[in-house]
């Protein structure tokens, strides 16, 4: 079965020193992966160089079996991936309704009923349709931001800490709609500080340590590895 | 009383002009991180396109107005694609520098094909409306009314459009944009084809209010700044609110001060707004 995504001995960064060294990682159709690794391991650069945001020096990734190293992002999306950055992953000066229409922007048909989708997914964001996205609270800021990646129909959705600046009750919430929006179909790539909970939520888990995988298993798996709960599940 | 009243019309007609200058300067900030020192001089080059069109052809001016601007928009995506495109990789200090060697070379073109003489588009006397002893030239509501519907015209652009939106999204935050799919370098020719429109309607109306010579649009290119600076560079709303700002509050100064001192006075409103907005004084609108 082709991967939905293949990261092969990707090394790279952001021009100056590598912080990718030779990282590999595969996707299979409908799983949730999440990436956990101790900080400046790398786990945000995996995913910017994924999506063209950040330099490869080496290596390749593909999507679905087509080679897109180096593509640039606006391409990449079009291809059906969707990457919500950690931090300001809202256009704060427009309103709601408008993040989502800029999410729909390569769509040229009526993408009016998927944003009503998305209002089904994220309630809240509904009645705050016609205000700026900057006033939104933290959680409703990440359920716009996954809201807009939402728009095209994404086969991948790339998460970066979706549950960084929330609150312990947010983050379970925002964990289930993760789930909710898995089992639409779409696979899902992420990135946690929140590791033990994300693993409780994921198919299977990769630790990331200077920029290279160290461990690679199913999230029950890692959460009863000794050696990784001590080294980077805070014991 | 009558005095300030009528200081103030001035006021409002050169706050009309500052503003159009101003929402391009903002806008090129906002999607191109740089501050568009050529904006000055491609109002000049606007203003002698429409004479090309009044003089030459017969145009009236409310039909040689948008030809300009349709001349000044193609000028600036060429300039763009040639020159700005380039350097566009490079440290935006250095698009800056590339913008004022483009307002040298735009003025001298103008002084070689239309030479240096004060030009105007149409001779004889403009016989101001009396109202309660104040003085409004024909003119003055050509400039201001023109200058309404534009900024209304782009208001809409950028509210209804997709295009126009994806222009508000791009200065709000570049990286997102880019990752939603939003084609940067088409809303980059766009961001020039509505600045140079804008920045020659301005130079066009200001002509009107003048004088055509080689300087028109350098010599307002600080108050533009200071427009822009004041209505928080990158805020297209905020220019309209700086261009009126400085406009009014340069022609009411003249009533205690020397008219020569114009410029000082728009330079220390900036620096004021500065000091105590430092955000500009609309806040939060992008």
């Amino acid at each position: 079965m082709t991967a939905v995504l293949e990261v092969a001995d990707v090394r790279g960064g952001y021009g100056g020193a590598d912080i990718l060294n030779g990282t590999d990682l595969r996707l299979g159709e409908g799983e949730i992966v999440v990436i956990i690794g101790p900080n400046g391991a790398g786990k945000s650069t995996l995913m910017k160089a994924v999506f063209g945001l950040a330099v490869i020096r080496s290596g390749s990734v593909s999507f679905f079996g087509r080679t897109i190293t180096g593509m640039r992002a606006d391409q990449v999306a079009k291809l059906g991936m969707s990457y919500v950055p950690q931090e300001r992953n809202v256009f704060a000066s427009l309103t709601v309704n408008e993040n989502l229409e800029m999410g729909a922007y390569l769509r040229d048909d009526d993408f009016g009923p998927q944003i009503e989708r998305i209002y089904e997914l994220f309630p809240p964001l509904k009645e705050r349709r016609r205000q700026q996205a900057g006033t939104l609270s933290g959680g409703e800021r990440q359920m716009l931001a996954m809201g807009r990646a939402l728009m095209l129909d994404p086969k991948l959705l790339l998460l970066d800490e979706p549950t960084a600046a929330l609150s312990p009750r947010y983050a379970a919430e925002t964990f289930e709609r993760i789930r909710e929006i898995n089992a639409l179909g779409i696979t899902i790539l992420m990135v946690e500080q929140n590791a033990r909970q994300a693993l409780e939520h994921a198919d299977r888990g990769v630790v990331l340590v200077m920029g290279e995988n160290r461990f690679e298993a199913p999230g029950p798996e890692l959460l009863a590895n000794r050696e990784v709960a001590e080294m980077y599940l805070g014991g | 009383m009558t005095d300030l009243l009528q200081l103030l019309v001035f006021g409002i007609v050169f706050g009309s002009i500052l503003t159009l200058g101003a929402i391009g300067v903002s806008l090129i900030f906002g999607i191109l991180r740089f501050a568009h020192f050529a904006h000055g001089d491609m109002m000049t080059v606007g203003a002698y396109f429409a004479l090309i069109f009044v003089a030459q052809i017969g145009w009236p001016i409310y039909l040689a107005l948008p030809a300009a601007m349709i001349g000044a928009a193609l000028l600036a995506i060429l300039i763009d694609q040639t020159v700005y495109r380039r350097l566009r990789r490079t440290a935006p200090v250095i698009l800056l520098i590339s913008s004022f060697g483009m307002a040298l070379l735009l003025r001298a073109a103008v002084q070689l094909i239309w030479g240096t003489d004060n030009q105007v588009y149409q001779p004889g006397i403009n016989v101001p409306y009396v109202v309660f002893d104040i003085r409004i030239k024909p003119d003055h509501l050509v400039i201001v009314g023109a200058s309404v519907i534009l900024v209304f015209a782009f208001h809409l652009f950028l509210k209804m459009t997709r295009m126009g939106k994806a222009m508000r999204a791009m200065s709000d935050n570049v990286d997102l944009a880019r990752v939603s799919g939003i084609d940067s370098e088409r809303v980059v020719i766009w961001t020039w084809v509505i600045g140079g429109a804008l920045a020659a309607a301005a130079g066009v109306l200001l002509a009107l209010d003048t004088r055509l010579n080689p300087q028109l649009g350098w010599n307002v290119l600080l108050p533009v700044f200071a427009a822009t600076i004041v209505g928080g560079i990158g805020r297209v709303y905020g220019a309209i609110a700086g261009g009126m700002f400085i406009g009014i509050a340069t022609e009411l100064s003249t009533a205690v001060i020397l008219p020569a001192y114009k410029p000082a006075v728009a330079f220390t409103l900036m620096v004021l707004v500065l000091i105590l907005r430092p955000r500009g004084l609309v806040r939060g609108m992008n």
